[in-house]
């Protein structure tokens, strides 16, 4: 029990005192069962030690770091234009999502801000690399619940979506496309019609997975009432993005903070669920997609022409200071603290990655429920590993 | 010269005996090898918009002998704590109840391993040892996602055994007879309310005991809403997770004959098995019957076979798994229940007609 910290080994004390109840009405016997870190359901690294009643969970507690890259560290070695490339693998399915609100950091702490045109173009890709990002959580749901088809018509649709990030940056998982003061090239010809057309599908594919997933009886059978997460339990544990808005909070940066971003030009409706479960939250990531799928439409319609890059110096210097900005990521509130001490380089970064904290509740949460509802509420938690461990 | 003579006078001994081991490596090879192409491979990948295995051969038809050579290739590795004996053993034992189920299906008039009279009552108790070897395969792997797996198997298994020998009975009360040969004679000799063109299918008159059967079936063969004891996304691959080789080689082959097998005795009970309504062409009884049936009636229920694991399939790809509770619930509470009420009906109608 070395391996475990005090606040685990406490745990197992506890559960080896319920085991000694068990023990004496059925003469049962306990099991500690290492989900991860190699489990199909942890996508990535993630170990789960939980303490089973037959099928039935005494205490789980999560065990991240497995996957820890020490990016927080690796950005003080860099210039600012060079974070990034490194940010980009945190959350590595919405990569685009990442750079934005280390990149505003830094505009924040220069005084510049990017012309109307790369605002605009950035807030499309954001949006496009949401939907790329959810797509495959609404295909990989199935998986986790035993559907094997939903996956690969996620992997099919997402694929456009793909093809329109690399034809706007050239790059299909990691754009590295944002810079202080704009982007890095305009978006090409032919991209706004291309991505109307994708949109048309992507819409499609959401009827598809509501006719073949959530309208399942099965489905909903396994997700209704599982995972209940209370408001004010989200609150306490800080929770974000559709696990928060799933629990009732409505609550969405992209609404509520004034940023640099277009989001204050389209309209948009911020999706929230009263019940808190399993289904709730898949059941907002779905509509989520459907919304970004309106933005991105509406965005295309209204982009201003203009130059894509502020005037900002060669070599950049940024000037003493410390900044926080953090926006609505696919995953929920991703926030980047930077402090500045006139360098080419940041002295120090300290990121909020969002399925850090969403998954914080999972001892909390995993409390009594059986071992196939782990899986449940681990999918519909929907985190990704590189974000956990940055 | 019938084909029962010449298997009964003609040859010696060992030359039936090869015949009849012969046959039934086709009879369950066959079905499990189409199986695999015609549905895991093809139909799952047109499903997913996709186009599966197309090197290996046209379309792909290859691929699994490709597959096997390459199970027959890898170590046969066995966990350092696991009961060898036992360990080695299990997937015999799931693969042997296929071959034991295999030999009460009737295939022609005369094209049959043994005219058994408790035939059904035979294919259900044998169909129930496939359990041990999954349930000694999760206990001597020495691994704790085997081990759930073989319990939630035993548990499922044993659980479904009941509705299905409940939908069963419906058939047995309906054809008053047991053996399985006769079973598809009556049904096509029969006649549907004074109209014999079609025989009388007890899929029409026994229409729930089918669905709670292929309900039952579908839970027997561990497919999707009711894999829980294999369950990718939980427990690795249940009572397989320690296999490799040909010993997981063993396990596959088993999954899908018995799922081929499975879906032959359904179209003997429910579809008329190999026979073709006896109108057709003027039989009275099995004696009247042509020869050439014992060539055709085969291919007759292979098609009906095929038919039924398209059913199957279609569902294992289309639907999420239970849990394992709501799986217990659903056979306890629903199929029970329904089969039982169906079988009282199915009693009064037969004594009041």
């Amino acid at each position: 029990m070395s391996l475990l910290g005090d606040r685990q080994q406490l745990a197992y004390i506890a559960a080896q005192a319920a085991d000694a109840r068990v023990n004496v009405e059925l003469e049962t016997e306990g099991m500690t069962l290492n989900i991860g870190p190699q489990h199909p359901a942890t996508h990535g690294t993630l170990r789960i030690i939980a303490r089973l009643d037959g099928e039935q969970v005494l205490w789980a507690d999560p065990s991240c770091g497995y996957m820890h890259r020490g990016y927080e560290k690796l950005t003080e070695v860099r210039s600012y234009p060079q974070v990034t490339a490194l940010v980009n693998r945190i959350d590595w399915l919405g990569s685009f999502a990442n750079e934005v609100p280390f990149i505003l950091a830094a505009e924040k702490l220069m005084g510049v801000e990017a012309p109307s045109r790369a605002q605009h173009i950035r807030t499309i890709l954001f949006e496009l690399s949401r939907i790329a990002n959810v797509t495959l959580f609404l295909g990989d749901l199935g998986v986790q619940l035993g559907a094997v088809t939903p996956v690969f018509f996620a992997f099919r649709d997402r694929e456009y979506v793909l093809n329109l990030i690399e034809g706007a940056t050239g790059g299909r998982f990691h754009p590295n496309f944002d810079r202080i003061g704009g982007l890095k090239d305009d978006l090409p010809a032919g991209f706004i019609d291309e991505t109307r057309n994708v949109m048309k599908k992507l819409r499609g594919f959401c009827d598809q997975i509501e006719d073949l997933l959530f309208g399942n009886e099965i489905f909903q059978s396994r997700t209704r009432g599982i995972g209940v997460i209370p408001k004010d339990v989200a609150l306490q544990y800080g929770m974000s993005g559709a696990n928060l808005r799933a629990s009732g909070v409505d609550w969405d940066l992209r609404r509520d903070q004034k940023l640099p971003l277009a989001y204050d030009k389209v309209d948009f409706k911020v999706i929230t669920h009263p019940d808190g479960d399993s289904f709730a939250r898949c059941w907002v990531r779905l509509q989520e997609v459907r919304e970004s799928t309106r933005i991105v439409d509406q965005l295309l319609e209204t982009i201003p022409a203009g130059p894509i890059m502020a005037k900002v110096p060669k070599i950049i210097k940024v000037p003493e200071g410390e900044a926080w900005v953090s926006t609505e990521n696919p995953l929920g509130e991703m926030g980047y603290y930077v402090v500045s001490q006139g360098d080419m380089g940041p002295f120090r970064v300290k990121i909020r990655s969002a399925s850090f904290n969403n998954i914080s509740i999972t001892p909390w949460l995993l409390k009594g429920v059986y071992v196939p509802d782990i899986i449940t509420i681990l999918a519909s938690l929907y985190f990704i590993l590189g974000d956990i461990d940055r | 010269m019938n084909l029962a003579t010449l298997l009964s006078a003609d040859l010696p001994y060992w030359a039936q005996s090869l015949l009849r081991v012969l046959g039934g490596l086709v009879a369950v090879l066959l079905p499990a090898g189409t199986v695999v192409y015609l549905f895991l491979f093809k139909m799952m990948s047109f499903m997913q918009s996709r186009l599966g295995p197309m090197e290996a051969g046209p379309q792909g038809s290859m691929q699994l002998f490709a597959e096997v050579g390459k199970w027959l290739q890898k170590e046969d590795i066995y966990p350092a704590r696991a009961d060898k004996f036992i360990f080695k053993l299990a997937p015999l034992i799931v693969l042997a109840s296929t071959f034991l189920l295999v030999v009460v299906v009737p295939f022609g008039p005369d094209a049959l391993f043994t005219n058994f009279e408790a035939g059904v009552f035979y294919a259900l108790a044998v169909s129930s040892v496939s359990v041990l070897g999954i349930l000694i395969a999760g206990w001597a792997s020495a691994n704790k996602y085997s081990l759930l797996g073989g319990l939630r198997a035993a548990g499922q298994l044993i659980a479904y055994e009941l509705p299905m020998v409940l939908a069963v009975v419906g058939v047995v009360i309906q054809a008053g007879t047991m053996n399985l040969q006769q079973i598809v004679l009556a049904q096509n000799a029969d006649s549907m309310f004074g109209f014999s063109g079609l025989g009388n299918p007890y899929v029409i008159t026994q229409f729930v005991g089918f669905i709670v059967f292929m309900i039952a079936v579908q839970a027997e063969l561990t497919q999707t809403p009711f894999d829980m004891p294999i369950a990718e996304s939980e427990l690795v691959s249940g009572y397989m997770t320690e296999y490799s080789g040909f010993r997981f080689l063993i396990f596959f082959i088993g999954e899908f004959a018995t799922a081929g097998v499975f879906s032959m005795i359904a179209s003997v009970l429910f579809l008329g098995g190999w026979a073709v309504p006896f109108s057709w062409f003027g039989w009275t009884t099995i004696d009247s019957i042509d020869n050439w049936m014992n060539i055709v009636g085969p291919l007759i229920l292979f098609t009906k076979m095929i038919v039924i694991v398209f059913f199957i399939m279609w569902v294992r790809f289309s639907f999420p798994r239970f849990r394992e509770d709501q799986l217990q619930k659903f056979a306890w509470k629903v199929l029970i229940p329904v089969s039982l009420a169906n079988i009282m009906v199915t009693a009064i109608l037969k004594v009041a007609f």
